[in-house]
């Protein structure tokens, strides 16, 4: 008789009876399979919205795709009405909303991450960016209206592209201050402390050190605020972006930065406002264009941030 | 040889100098923040009193909102935005949390890597667009199938496409929230016996349910605050009667914004139309102030929980 228990012998005896039988949990498997479901869905509703806005604005694509990219707006004809002075007037909005958001709003997250103290300054900074960030994008609007166009009218001429660029920097800028302050943090400790070790000043290890070692994370998150400002329409419908034919006249590309303005997403409000088929087949073909636009600045921008991770 | 002197070792005034001149234009640039708020408070607030102390009382309680004749009924504007932001919560909370929940909690890492950034794609879908495809697919394709009898412009398409506009906000702040939760309470949970799916009823959920809270506040904030969608798809911004149904046309906050911004040079009749313009952007600004900083905080204190 064996008085010695062998304790791998009683586990296999007994790994049955511990283990769950197959198909027992029920209620588990339905979690989760809502859960995919629901995820799914989410995720199809990107494939549905293309697939509507290209099927729905075929009849634009195929046949006159080249006329559609090239032409300005028409008001008399849905056949003629084209998106080229959108495209050139988001680009143009594109570059001036950079222009302002871009180094504030890099200085301003230097500023908290490497020269703020816990004081009671920054604490207020930092807490105005978060709610500065969660501002409806119509009030931008508002202070575009109050402040560029008609206060500053003297820098920006009115209803120009500087106005609107202004505005959407406005709108940009907390998201800006808020990504980059983030990259800045990621920094490692070591990196700057190595620097000071070898008798850099602030600014040195700021501009050689931090900056350049948090640069690709800077830029992946400026793009993806940027390409949320492209796709805005209701701050530059406050601020005045032409819903209709503008001429151009013989004005060169810097001058029409002073001149009345449109912006792709006004221009696909406009569309859809119209009744009748052929102007929805035009608000689906700029849709379209938009997307493809956006899509892309924002695919390559999420694959370099995912690509160039810096693992520390 | 000389020897190394004290001087040797100390900087030159010229780079002590860029450093301090360095700091100051960091310190103006965070002023300019504050700069950028200030201005929205004051130009609004300052507009926004001269409507309200020009108004007459029963000017805000009329049959509905018509600004240029005068009639600013604020509770047909409120209970539009309203109806619409919840129709919206109705379709983003359980969408949003179900896909947060899946992902921080079930999902291959391989699988997260390409779900997250595709989500994070449908975050950048334009708002016109989506206004676009609710009056040209929701409501024609499917929400008329279920109504005969449902308006072109109605409130219902509005949620619902401001709804697809809000998931994917409150799914990453949702899985920011699951994922801060420390994976020692699902071991202990998993250690007791408990199945997946009780390890994340019982207690990752109960542990992220402020994050989760503030997830739908700020997602019902972005939904009051949307403008595009609900202009395009729910009508009214220029005029409309105070009306619950969800089938009918309706103005919101936004669209109301909207619509007298696009006339602007032309608001013609009454002369407090254009004020009221100011007036509903600091209602809009409050509303969702509040909401935000209600939001920020329940985030905060989950941050220094864990």
């Amino acid at each position: 008789m064996a008085i010695v228990s062998n304790p791998a012998r009683l586990a296999e005896q007994h790994a049955a009876s511990l283990s769950r039988k197959p198909g027992s949990d029920i209620p588990g498997q339905v979690f989760k399979g809502v859960l995919i479901t629901v995820t799914g869905l989410a995720i199809a509703f990107l494939a549905v919205i293309v697939g509507v806005m290209v099927v729905d604005g075929w009849s634009v694509l195929s046949e006159r795709l080249g006329d559609f990219l090239s032409r300005g707006f028409s008001q008399r004809s849905a056949a003629d009405a084209g998106v080229w002075q959108g495209i050139v007037g988001t680009l143009q909005i594109a570059i001036a909303t950079t222009v302002f958001a871009v180094p504030i709003g890099v200085a301003t997250a230097i500023y908290l991450v490497e020269y703020a103290d816990n004081n009671r300054f920054s604490r207020f900074v930092e807490l105005n960016v978060r709610n500065l960030a969660g501002v409806p994008s119509i009030v931008y609007g508002l202070l575009g209206l109050a402040v560029f166009v008609k206060s500053l009218s003297g820098f920006t001429q009115g209803k120009t592209i500087f106005a609107g660029g202004m505005t959407l920097a406005a709108m940009v800028l907390p998201i800006v201050v808020i990504t980059s302050v983030e990259a800045l943090k990621a920094v490692p400790q070591g990196v700057r402390e190595a620097a000071y070790g070898v008798g850099a000043t602030k600014w040195e290890v700021v501009a050689r050190q931090v900056l350049p070692a948090s640069f690709s994370t800077i830029l992946t998150g400026t793009v993806l605020s940027l390409a949320r400002a492209l796709g805005e329409a209701a701050p530059l419908i406050l601020v005045g972006a032409a819903t209709g034919f503008i001429s151009f006249g013989d004005a060169n590309f810097l001058e029409t930065f002073t001149g009345p303005f449109t912006a792709l997403p006004v221009l696909i409000f406009n569309f859809a406002r119209q009744p009748g088929e052929d102007w929805a087949a035009n608000a689906a073909a700029a849709s379209v264009v938009i997307l493809v636009l956006v899509l892309m600045i924002n695919g390559t921008a999420i694959y370099l941030r995912n690509r160039f991770e810096k693992k520390w | 040889m000389t020897p190394i002197s004290l001087e040797d070792f100390q900087t030159t005034g010229g780079r002590r100098a860029r450093s301090a001149v360095a700091r100051w234009l960091f310190l103006l640039a965070s002023a300019a923040t504050v700069a950028v708020s200030a201005l929205i408070v004051w130009t609004i607030a300052s507009e926004a009193w001269t409507f309200g102390s020009q108004v007459a009382r029963d000017q805000l309680q009329t049959i509905g909102w018509f600004p240029r004749r005068g009639l600013f009924d604020l509770s047909t504007l409120l209970v539009n935005s309203a109806q619409i932001s919840l129709i919206a919560m109705f379709v983003a909370v359980p969408s949003g949390l179900g896909a947060a929940i899946y992902l921080s909690e079930y999902a291959h890492p391989k699988v997260r890597r390409v779900m997250k950034p595709t989500l994070e794609l449908l975050a950048s879908v334009p708002s016109v667009v989506l206004g676009v495809f609710a009056i040209s697919f929701i409501t024609p394709a499917v929400l008329s199938q279920f109504f005969d009898d449902i308006n072109f412009f109605n409130k219902l398409a509005a949620g619902i496409g401001v709804g697809l506009l809000v998931i994917p906000l409150i799914a990453s702040i949702s899985e920011d929230a699951l994922r801060a939760v420390p994976a020692s309470l699902r071991e202990a949970s998993a250690g007791l016996g408990a199945r997946k799916v009780s390890t994340t009823l019982r207690v990752v959920i109960p542990a992220a349910i402020s994050g989760l809270m503030a997830a739908i506040i700020v997602g019902f904030s972005r939904a009051i605050g949307e403008t595009m969608v609900v202009t395009i798809a729910s009508g009214g911004g220029d005029t409309s009667l105070f009306d619950l149904s969800l089938k009918e046309s309706g103005g919101t906050i936004t669209s109301a914004m909207a619509a007298l911004g696009l006339g602007t040079d032309q608001v013609a009749g009454n002369d407090l139309a254009f004020q009221s313009l100011y007036f509903l952007g600091a209602l809009l600004f409050l509303i969702t102030l509040v909401l935000n900083i209600f939001g920020n905080a329940i985030v905060r204190r989950m941050q220094e929980r864990y």
